[in-house]
This record gives structure tokens, sequence and C-alpha cells, in this order.
């Protein structure tokens, strides 16, 4: 994927979130961290220009909701958690780069159940890579990408001092 | 960089870039505690002891909830209500912890180096929650946090450190986690109060509370130990408050953003004037606050060693 092609995935989104939500008056963006902070702010943008509305921005650092904090080697490192509004009656679209296993998901929707009671929570995902181990389902997608287990796929950003692309390693870094 | 430590005994033996990764994993945990439902499961499933040998309010408090807002099971021994008072040993004590599958020890004793005995001797990761005279290395850290957040960074400052210093642990770990960090300290107090290795330690002393506190950004008043009254310390409490009591007028001679702070408990009218206490440049309530917060990045840090 180019950075063309996750424009216009993006922007695909952004027309979607709209349409499924008939507007954007109760919803709210929630970026986990750290590739889903970018892009939530990107589709807040995309969004802008459509509607000419801004929606709440907030971002989610799930470390401390990890199922494998007790298990796993090393020190994940912590980051904040910001949320400078009321989830409760919002309609939380949680952002994310890449979802795999759905285990990240899991330890977003219990780190966003804490702060309060959005009325509903859907899932915007840049790539779908498959290999899901929880029943946990994107509601807006940019591109399915099927993976072996074994390969990796990273999202480089421009905010993170790249050019905006996606692609498919082996057997590199751990996963995501 | 990781903390690769299995326990937290004082501040002497820590690097300045440990100290900077405990305050940094203090952070996000500023946030849980502002939040209207304050846990977060990190160390679900994991057990935390507070065995505290000494009276303590605040800070047994502070770990306990430290540890209930990061999901931990706390357990509170006291020596009155245990089998302390039957004679058992502190490390026969520590071992009987341990083999009930705790994970982490708050010790608090009156003996200084009674938690460095236990964590050689056992699996227990141990925190150093006071030794005698020895060390109290979480206040001395959430002090450094209070004093980053309001200052921006902790390096040029000049800080003095006001009281018995002889006899506070609060004292000697300041002084440890200030000089690594960069900063300035002087200590100031009658000479019965100040020991004469402070010097080693690359402190400034002075005997001139007036002299001491012109231009300083930071003062810390320690406690005065109202029990120690009558061991020939100081002659009467109203002389030390009148040489050694913070005052407003005092206030003026330091730098005009002064922060102000104390580890409590608070004897107001001796060691700090009433109207200091609740004055804009006192920070104590901050120390509170910021202790939780050091304490639950330490033992999240802790939990995460293996």
């Amino acid at each position: 994927m180019d950075s063309h092609e996750m424009t216009r995935a993006l922007t695909r989104i952004a027309h979607e979130i709209l349409e499924r939500n008939k507007g954007c008056h109760d919803v709210g963006l929630v970026g986990i961290r750290t590739g889903g902070v970018y892009l939530a702010q990107r589709l807040k943008h995309l969004i802008a220009q459509i509607e000419h509305t801004e929606v709440v921005l907030g971002e989610l650092d799930i470390t401390l909701y990890r199922d494998d904090l007790s298990i796993r080697k090393g020190q994940p490192v912590l980051k904040k958690t910001d949320i400078p509004f009321h989830l409760s009656d919002l309609k939380i679209i949680l952002v994310d780069d890449v979802l795999f296993t759905g285990r990240t998901i899991r330890a977003a929707m219990d780190g966003l159940m804490d702060l309060g009671r959005p009325a509903e929570i859907q899932l915007a995902v840049l790539i779908d890579r498959g290999h899901r181990q929880l029943p946990i389902r994107a509601n807006y997608v940019g591109k399915n990408i099927p993976t072996a287990k074994e390969e990796n796929i990273r999202v480089f950003l421009e905010e993170l001092g790249e050019e905006d692309r996606v692609a498919k390693l082996i057997n590199a870094g751990s996963p995501a | 960089m990781s903390f690769k430590r299995k326990d937290l005994l004082g501040v002497a033996v820590l690097s300045p870039e440990e100290m900077a990764l405990i305050l940094e994993a203090a952070e996000p945990f500023k946030e849980v505690s502002g939040r209207e439902i304050k846990k977060v499961p990190a160390l679900r499933g994991k057990t935390v002891v507070n065995l505290f040998f000494e009276p303590s309010t605040r800070t047994r408090t502070s770990f306990e909830l430290a540890a209930k807002r990061l999901s931990a099971d706390v357990v509170n021994f006291s020596p009155s209500s245990s089998s302390v008072v039957k004679g058992e040993t502190l490390l026969d004590t520590a071992r009987n912890i341990e083999f009930m599958q705790a994970d982490i020890l708050v010790l608090r004793h009156s003996s200084a180096g009674a938690a460095e005995i236990l964590a050689k001797n056992s699996r227990l990761s141990v925190i150093n929650a006071g030794d005698g005279w020895h060390e109290h290395p979480t206040q001395a850290l959430s002090d450094l946090l209070t004093i980053k957040e309001k200052k921006g960074q902790v390096r040029g400052l000049r800080v003095a450190i006001v009281g018995d210093l002889a006899h506070s642990r609060v004292a000697r770990s300041n002084i440890h986690a200030l000089t690594k960090m960069g900063a300035s300290v002087r200590a100031v107090g009658p000479p019965t109060m100040i020991p004469l290795f402070l010097q080693r330690l690359g402190v400034e002393v002075f005997h001139d509370f007036d002299k001491a506190i012109a231009g300083v950004d930071v003062v810390i008043m320690l406690r005065l130990q109202l029990e120690r009254q009558g061991r020939s310390l100081f002659p009467s409490i109203r002389e030390y408050a009148r040489l050694y009591g913070l005052t407003a007028e005092r206030v003026q001679r330091a730098d005009k953003d002064v922060l102000v702070m104390h580890p409590g408990p608070v004897n107001r009218g001796v060691e700090i004037a009433h109207d200091v206490v609740d004055s804009g440049s006192a920070v104590i309530l901050d120390q509170v606050s910021n202790g939780v917060a050091v304490r639950m990045g330490l033992m999240y840090l802790l939990s995460q060693r293996n």
C-alpha cells in the first residue's frame, strides 16, 4: 500500500463513519498508541473537511490492560492515556493501524470501559491481516492483507518520519 | 533501558537513569488516579504485603492505595497483631510471607538495613518504606517528581533541607536523589542536628536559616520530631521555631517562585508557620498525590522485571 492508497482508504473510512453514524454529532475518535493515534488524527481532519464538524479525539495506551503483561519478557514502555472528554453516551470509534489477533482491541475495550460507558464502540483499522484469536471484527477496514503467521505487517507513517506505506516483512520484529 | 532491580532499598544505589525511569513510569499513573474508576489491571493476581514495624498512616495508606489501584491484593501486617510479639524473627516473618506466594514486600523498620537483609534472603521484591535513619527512597522519588513537574527540571536548582538532618531518612534519601540529579543542596539546622558526614555527600552546611534560604528554589522542611525533645538536641520548641521555623518573612528571602515542601505530618507553627502551609508556594499536597503515582510506577516496574 502506498501513500495514495492510504489516503484513499482513510477517506473512504471517514465517509463510512459519517454514513453509518448519520453524521458525527455523537461520535468520538480514540486512537490506540502509537500508530492508531496518528490515523485517528487524520480521520478527524478528513471528517472535518467532509462534514465541517470537529469530532473529539483521544489517545489510549493499552499497556496496563495487556493479557500478557505478567508473562512476556521485558518491560513494555508505559505511555499516557489522554481522553479529554466524557465517553459516556458517545459512539466511540477505536482506531488502530493493524488488526491481528484481536488482543489489543480486547485490551482497548476494557480500558475504555474503565473510563466511562460509551453508547457504542466501533472499530476502524487501516489493515486487517487475519489470524484472530478472539471473536473481534472491525467495522471499517482500509485493506485486507492476507498474511502467514510468521510474516509481519508494518505501517510506516509520515508522522513518524517515514514515507506513508504499508509493508509486509518476513520474520522481522515481534508481532503487533 | 529497563529497570532490572528486584528491590528498591535506597536512592544511594540508584543511577540517575534509573531514577528517571521510575519517574517516567509514575507519569501515566497520575491520570489513572484522576479517573472516576481508579483502577487498572496491571498487577492482577499479584500480592503486596505491607509490613510496618513503625507507626505510619500516610506512607502505608499510600502504598496500599497504589497497590489496590493496580489491582493487586494487599495484606497489611502490623507487629502488634502478628507473631512478632510471640518472638518470631524478622527474617522468619518474611520467609513465611514469601511462602504464602506474595510478590512484593513493603517494609518499614526502625533498624537501618532491615530491608536489605530481607531482600538478600528472599525471592520477594522488597521496597524500603523507611529503615531507621537510613533511607526512605519512595519519599525522595515523589519529591523529585514534584520538583520536576513544578520547575521543569532538577538540574541547577538550589535546594535547602531544614531541620533534624541527623535523624532523618527522608533528608538522606533526598540529598542522594537531588545531588545525583544535579541540584545543589544546603543542609540547615542547629549543629546538634547536622551530622559531620553530610559534607562528604556534597552538601553545604548552614546554621543560620536566614542566610541559607537566600535565593533558593526549593525549601524542604523536615518534621521536628517532638518526641526527641528533652534529648538535648534543642533547648525548647519555641527557640527552635524562632531559629529554624519557616515563616512568611523567611519565604520572602527565597526565590520568588520558591517551592515549599514537607514530607508530613506537619507540625503547624513549629517548623512551618500556618500561613506558609496554606500559601501558594506550598506543594505539600502535590507531594502526597505524587507519592501514590511514584509507588504505582515502582510496583509496575518491579512486577515487570522477569
